[in-house]
């Protein structure tokens, strides 16, 4: 899959007082299997910005190419674009309505007119998929947790069997564990399912930790599309525009400036522990 | 005397079914006793469901124990002829600013609470200008509360629990839905209170960076308190602190990771200055 975002511009109560450019000559490509984070403050367009990729808003201008085709020509599916291009909504265990958990996850392919075996069967892969196990298929969502409910909204999306899928911070207001397990999930879905993934995060840990390149929005605009390294190596910008990068960026910093020789990109802790040992002479490999 | 504490306090409620059956007796809150003094910034730990909001909600009577007994400032919460007095001595600030705000002003909204109270006029508007001032939000005054950020919402909401001239004020997960400024902005706004006004601040959080300033810290696991402590005492126990479903912040982690490949610096280290100088004295 391929989708690419050509000067997007996205106004909203145009033409009166209260004009507001959401989205400010927006140019971005995302390719097959990439892991991409979406960072930005609040307001800052990023939540705009992926309804656009599916569809939900429609451009002011510009053009949007999904494997090629202009998603506004008339002849265009926006449907099947939806099944293709799957949005997990913040705080998604809002959105679930049925009373058990296989229901749940079965209703958005029994919508496709699929037979019900099919439908059962994409519910079940899709459960399989984010680790929920087997035997609490049949239980009533209100026993679940946060996390797990979290869970099987994912998998309610993914039953739709999407080749891209958005995530809008999907971590929300969940443990540190719960964090990592999403997390862990999530790369497991592009590393093994091969889905592209954009992950709108306010976490700049996680971001380092998890993803391939950086789209960093202000102001409705793309400030910087990068590898994390060469995205934090820019720190004073971010913070200029709200944002921050790893505390592990800040450390280095403060080491080199106080003389310590070590790589001031590392933005993990794992390169951290491995520049600092190094600098120090140590041996670095683990053990 | 503590300004709030919890003697062997249980929480138990009956879980229903979808059809509202009872099919059981859940025990959130586990003879827990716990003792906040006077002016003490406390933050509380836990993973989802470890009972820390189940406890927050008994410390201004929002809840009432099954077993034991919460006091605040020296009021039994269980007597209900204290209801509204505890309520005023501990203020709440819960985790979504949109829930929290009724006025279609900022200083409206502040001046609800003193108002609610029967304070004079003249008073109000004299708390509502200090409340504001205090969490840094004096110029939104006559701002409409829908227009400010996450972070100026729930300031908002913090400086009508303010007005009210609390002494203690229990926040739960104030931080959870805001980006890292707004986060970074409630915190401030926290410990300013904190350390300015002297009003007890009861913190509870999934953010470790948040808990590094406290005075101290209790975590809590399956109802129970599982560890209490200063922040270094507490974030020196990496590994206890993942097995229930925690963290420590990065850079402690940094340390510790270089701490087991054999680098002789201490643990519990909990900022980058402290690393910084562990790593010149090794």
């Amino acid at each position: 899959m391929s989708l690419i975002l050509n000067h997007v511009n996205y106004v909203y109560s145009a033409d009166t007082t209260y004009e507001i450019k959401a989205l400010d000559d927006v140019c971005l490509e995302i390719g097959n299997g990439e892991f991409i984070g979406l960072i930005g403050h609040t307001g800052s367009g990023k939540s705009t910005l992926v309804q656009h990729m599916n569809g939900l808003l429609k451009a002011t201008s510009g053009q949007i190419l999904y494997n090629g085709e202009d998603i506004y020509d008339k002849d265009y599916s926006l449907k099947l674009l939806r099944q293709k291009v799957g949005l997990v909504f913040q705080y998604p265990e809002h959105q679930l309505f049925e009373t058990d958990v296989i229901s749940d996850v079965m209703f958005g392919p029994k919508n496709l007119k699929l037979s019900k075996i099919e439908v059962e069967k994409r519910a079940c892969d899709a459960l399989t998929m984010v680790g929920f196990p087997e035997e609490m298929w049949n239980r009533s969502l209100f026993e679940l947790s946060g996390g797990q409910k979290r869970r099987v909204a994912i998998a309610g999306v993914l039953a739709m069997k999407p080749e891209m899928l958005i995530l809008d911070e999907p971590t929300a207001g969940l443990d540190p564990k719960g964090r990592e397990e999403i997390l862990t999930l999530i790369r497991g879905l592009q590393k093994e399912q091969g889905i592209t993934i954009v992950l709108v995060s306010h976490s700049m840990e996680d971001v380092a930790n998890y993803v391939d390149r950086i789209v960093v929005m202000d102001h409705g605009r793309v400030m910087m599309n990068d590898v994390p390294r060469e995205v934090f190596r820019h720190y004073e910008e971010l913070e200029k525009m709200g944002l921050a990068a790893p505390q592990v960026t800040y450390i280095m910093q403060a080491l080199r400036m106080k003389g310590l020789d070590v790589d001031i990109d590392a933005t993990t802790i794992p390169e951290a522990r491995e520049q600092i040992l190094l600098a120090l002479g140590r041996d670095w490999r683990e053990e | 005397m503590g300004i709030i504490e919890t003697e062997n306090l249980v929480f138990e409620y009956i879980e229903r079914d979808e059809e509202g059956n009872p099919i059981g007796v859940k025990r959130a809150v586990d003879n827990v006793s716990i003792d906040v003094k006077r002016g003490d910034f406390v933050a509380i730990l836990g993973h989802n469901g470890s009972g820390k909001s189940t406890l927050a909600k008994h410390l201004n009577a929002l809840l009432y124990p099954t077993e034991g007994k919460v006091l605040v400032d020296g009021m039994d919460t269980n007597d209900e002829k204290y209801t509204w007095p505890v309520r005023q001595t501990a203020g709440m600030v819960f985790q979504n600013p949109d829930n929290q705000i009724i006025g279609s002003i900022v200083e409206e909204d502040v001046g609800f609470g003193p108002e609610n109270m029967g304070i004079p006029t003249a008073e109000i508007w004299e708390r509502v200008k200090e409340s504001l001032t205090i969490v840094g939000m004096k110029e939104y005054r006559k701002h409409s509360p829908n227009k400010l950020s996450g972070g100026q919402k729930q300031r908002v909401a913090i400086a009508g629990v303010v007005a009210m001239h609390p002494k203690c004020i229990i926040m739960d997960e104030p931080t959870a839905m805001l980006d890292p400024n707004g986060r970074k902005e409630v915190i401030r706004a926290a410990r300013a209170l904190n350390d300015v006004e002297q009003v007890t601040i009861v913190l509870i959080t999934h953010y470790m960076e948040e808990v590094i300033y406290a005075d101290k810290v209790i975590v809590m696991d399956g109802g129970k308190v599982v560890m209490q402590g200063t922040p270094k005492d507490i974030f020196s126990q990496v590994e206890k602190l993942k097995e229930l479903r925690l963290d420590v912040p990065q850079v402690t982690l940094l340390a510790y990771e270089l701490r087991k490949a054999g680098v002789d610096i201490p643990l519990g280290i909990l900022t980058t200055e402290e690393l910084v100088a562990a790593l010149w004295r090794a």
